[in-house]
């Protein structure tokens, strides 16, 4: 299911101005990639981009290439509709759609797709719901609002229905920024669970968290406000926290900036 | 094991699955092309008379088009995101034909009989059927009742609106909202009944502008209100806290501090419910009786109006009356515009210093 | 829009400040007069309202008390003869046709404009078009009036027979070839007159759609229509149903745009198509001028069901409103 993530010459634009630039790198299948980095660094620009969700901001736009495993994602006659379903997100805050039940939220993304029958629905809600570590507080509820679930439930239920559709990709925008420690507990534990079916990138203003949760961990920076964000360092997450070999990302993983 | 068919299902080939046959960007524009020459050919054949006809068949046959052309080469889903996008860009143009048909109309017909003299001469003397007069009468006998109606309308509206967001607590204030809220959906017409039955009826007024004022200043209050409510509501709380904490009372610092943060917007609601009034025919046909020769005087006698005069001049029936008609309706509508654009200009202006 | 202001956290001044301010006595009166002049007011607004209530229906109870006919059944609007004979069925009638037939034709077209100005005109024309169609909200109804009479109704021709030869045995879209001076006419031209505020009231609402519910249909593989299907539209539904209800109180009530375009006659007729009905609003305008004073009880009494019909219509737009908000309250 998971795919290897081949990036090069990335460059991203909000209208003239450039908010990131040649970004160049690799992502491991089944693994957990963080992105960290000072605020504005576009570590989250960066990651839109992979999905192709950065373009739908008006007077966005994009060079560069996105290989998935042999296929670029913005190669002519690729489809931005159909790279989402292949490459999932999970946001910043819950957003499941508040007029839907918890299992019409999960089913949200198959039903776009097709016809499917009840019994095929029922068994992929299940399995994502069980796969999001979310079934057995939900499956009473099923038909109830997901608007009503708590916080870190919600951004659960977000990720049941990103992985509903089986995308060989999962991006995270700082999945638990807006949780409270417990349930960011319990979304850290689900993604270890996950790097084993999809290959897993996450943004993160915690250290401490992508140094629990990533296998390889990349560092953003920008030079000055104004100027664009570029990849500093990408290496495993133990080099970055222990030895790293730019002296931008020691001074900051050692908390000494942003 | 089913949960496996659908996986197999979303990811249909070892492949990624994410190219999709897409139309060439500019084939709606060709299908909306040849959809239109189609249209002209089956109108011209047809011997269809109605340019209206040619447009809907033009825009049926577009909208059907597209939407199997793409089904065929793009799949259902973006078919129907294409259905979606055309008809909404269908009824776009659709709400556009009779909207600026009906400027072009009123200006291109308007602009024959107005100029320096329409404007400054009345019908007194002019037989509705023969051409000349002109709209000074109407013109001034709208003004003074639209002045009349905000004079009325603006105190009572603007004190409400202190009462609603300064003071009102409880059953009163409640009633209050709920019934501002209700007397904005009053039908001017139901407005006009009113007054015609309690000041000309009952009172035994006669008919004058000021009655027709008066209907105009019911119809115009909920609307001051609503909108001077949302500007003081707008203003921080701060500001009153602050002036408290100088030792103002509480009338002073409404007065002196809570108005004129929030003078603009004020000023800019008052406005467009004068531009909403002055508009109004209904209760003025009840109201005002109409004369062709000025009365400046609002309180004695009938006075024209300038909504009513385009109804009357309608029902005179003539192409002379016709002009003058819309010649009347340009001169309201231009009226009502730099009302509406002044009002809008002063909501620009003021909206920053007011928005911190 | 707006809820009883509750939470206010303006404290009421400290006792001391009272007390250390020079002329304490002015300010006690200041207040008092200040606040009494303000609560006036609002009770002024109350008693307009019961007044309006309270004349119409005594100057109706007048014109019911003569009337030779049935109300609420007789067609005839006779109320000058003697004796006077009226009734509100016809009126009824062609106030509910030609609105639903407004609303038919508006509520479609003001949904796709406001879709179109929120989520498909290029960025650079959607502020402009929303700017006009706000403008042309301020119209008044009776230069619609006379576009319709003088403009619209000799160009409906063509298609009304184009609609008879297709339709005209279903009797409803039968059509003679006269001027259509007519029910579905004047609901026409009523469509065009509310579309700008149901436009209006729609895309700020579709506006308000959160982002980050847009971009979650997104993130799933949705196509535009998708995205609106899934989240603006849900998002949206009693904000169009409390404006179209808002459009419909307009269109029930609108006198002169209807009193032009349409021929009255005491029919009541399925053919809505062919020239003939009436309006409340349109009789009152039309039948005024030629009635004595007990005509004008009439119309009165006419006016008073017109204006019972719209508050209740208003006052479900209303209570539509204020459910949304607790909605939306409970899911910011």
């Amino acid at each position: 299911m998971a795919k290897r993530i081949d990036i090069s010459g990335l460059t991203a634009y909000y209208g003239d101005f450039k908010a990131i630039e040649d970004i160049s790198m690799a992502v491991e299948p089944r693994s957990v990639t963080a992105f960290i980095g000072p605020s504005g660094c576009g570590k989250s620009t960066f990651l839109r981009t992979i999905n192709r969700m950065h373009e739908v901001i008006p007077g966005a736009r994009v060079e560069g290439k996105v290989m998935l495993d042999d296929e670029n994602l913005y190669g002519t006659g690729v489809d931005p509709v159909s790279v989402r379903r292949v490459v999932g997100m999970v946001f910043q805050r819950p957003n499941p759609f508040p007029t839907m039940s918890v299992y019409e939220n999960v089913a949200a993304g198959l039903k776009l797709n097709g016809r499917y029958k009840k019994s095929e629905l029922d068994d992929v809600v299940e399995k994502s719901l069980r796969g999001a570590n979310l079934w057995n507080e939900v499956k009473d509820r099923l038909n109830r609002p997901g608007s009503g679930l708590s916080g870190g439930q919600q951004q659960r239920l977000c990720i049941a229905r990103a992985i509903a559709v089986e995308p060989q990709v999962l991006l995270m925008d700082e999945p638990c920024s807006a949780l409270d420690p417990i349930s960011t507990l319990a979304i850290e534990d689900l993604i270890g669970d996950l790097k084993t079916r999809f290959t897993i990138v996450i943004v993160t203003h915690n250290m401490q968290q992508a140094a629990r949760v990533s296998d390889r961990t990349a560092f953003f920076n920008l030079s000055a406000v104004g100027e664009p964000g570029r990849l500093i360092e990408l290496d495993d997450t133990d080099k970055i926290f222990s030895n790293p070999s730019v002296q931008a990302t020691e001074d900051y993983v050692s908390g000494r900036f942003g | 094991m089913s949960a496996q068919t659908v996986a197999d299902k979303v990811d249909r080939t070892d492949r990624l699955g994410i190219q999709q046959p897409r139309l060439p960007r500019l084939a709606p524009l060709g299908i909306a092309a040849g959809a239109a020459v189609l249209a002209v050919l089956i109108g011209v054949l047809g011997g269809l008379g109605s340019r209206i006809q040619w447009g809907l068949i033009a825009a049926i046959l577009f909208v059907v088009g597209l939407y199997v052309i793409s089904t065929v080469v793009e799949g259902g889903r973006q078919a129907k995101d294409r259905l979606a996008t055309s008809l909404v860009w269908v009824a776009f143009l659709l709400a556009v034909v009779p909207l600026a048909s009906l400027i072009w109309e009123t200006v291109s017909k308007g602009i024959k009989v107005t100029d320096g003299y329409f404007l400054t001469h009345s019908m007194s003397g002019v037989v509705n059927v023969a051409p000349g007069g002109g709209v000074y009468h109407a013109l001034m006998g709208t003004i003074e009742q639209v002045l009349i109606a905000t004079v009325i309308a603006t105190p009572i509206g603007l004190l409400t609106a202190v009462y609603l967001v300064e003071y009102g607590r409880g059953a009163l204030a409640k009633a209050v909202t709920f019934f501002v809220d209700v007397m904005t959906g009053i039908p001017s017409i139901v407005a006009g009944l009113f007054v015609l039955s309690l000041w000309i009826m009952i009172l035994d007024f006669g008919y004058s502008g000021f009655a027709g004022a008066l209907a105009l200043a019911i119809l115009m209050m909920p609307v001051v209100v609503r909108s001077t409510e949302e500007m003081l509501k707008l203003v921080p709380n701060e500001l009153r806290e602050a002036s408290y904490a100088l030792g103002v009372p509480k009338w002073k610092t409404i007065l002196k501090v809570v108005l004129p943060t929030s003078i603009g917007g004020i000023t800019t609601g008052v406005m467009l419910a004068v531009a909403r009034i002055t508009g109004e025919t209904a209760p003025v046909l009840l109201l005002v009786f109409g004369s062709p020769a000025i009365n400046n005087n609002p309180f004695d006698g009938g006075q024209a109006s300038l909504p009513l005069y385009i109804y009357q001049q309608w029902g005179a029936g003539t192409s002379a009356s016709f002009d003058r008609a819309w010649a009347a309706a340009l001169v309201l509508i231009v009226f009502v515009m730099i009302l509406n654009l002044l009002a809008r200009g002063i909501a620009r202006w003021k909206a920053p210093k007011t928005g911190h | 829009m707006t809820a009883p202001p509750t939470d206010k956290e303006t404290p009421a001044p400290p006792p001391s400040q009272v007390l250390l301010s020079d002329a304490k006595g002015s300010t006690r009166r200041g207040d008092k007069i200040f606040s009494g002049l303000s609560k006036g007011s609002g009770i002024t607004l109350l008693l307009i309202m019961a007044a309006i209530a309270a004349f119409l229906a005594y100057r109706a109870s007048i014109a019911l008390a003569d009337n030779e006919g049935n109300f609420l059944t007789t067609f005839e609007w006779d109320a000058n003869s003697i004796p006077p004979k009226f009734g509100i069925a016809v009126l009824a009638f062609g106030t509910v046709v030609s609105s639903v037939v407004a609303m038919v034709i508006a509520v479609p077209i003001a949904v796709g404009i406001a879709l179109f100005i929120t989520h498909y005109a290029p960025r650079r024309l959607a502020a402009p078009i929303a700017y006009v169609i706000d403008l042309l909200a301020a119209v008044p109804s009776i230069v619609y009036g006379l576009w319709g009479a003088l403009f619209l109704v000799p160009h409906l021709v063509g298609t009304y027979e184009w609609l008879d030869r297709y339709l005209g045995w279903t009797v409803v879209l039968s059509f003679d070839g006269t001027a259509p001076r007519s029910l579905m006419t004047a609901g026409i031209l009523l469509a065009v007159m509310i579309l700008p505020i149901i436009t209006n009231v729609s895309r700020e609402v579709f506006a308000q759609t959160p982002r980050l519910q847009e971009e979650a249909a997104l993130a799933l593989g949705a196509t535009r229509w998708e995205v609106i299907r899934m989240t603006v539209l849900p998002f949206g539904r009693s904000g169009v149903i409390s404006a179209s209800m808002l459009g419909l109180g307009r269109a029930l009530g609108e006198t002169m745009a209807v009193a032009t375009v349409l021929s009255p006659s005491a029919l009541l007729s399925a053919e809505i198509l062919q020239a003939g009905g009436g309006t409340f609003a349109q009789n009152i305008a039309a039948s005024f001028g030629e009635s004595g004073q007990f005509g004008r009880d009439a119309l009165i009494a006419s006016g008073l069901v017109l204006f019972v019909i719209t508050l209740v219509v208003n006052g479900a737009a209303r209570l539509i409103i204020a459910r949304r908000k607790e909605y939306s309250g409970a899911n910011a």
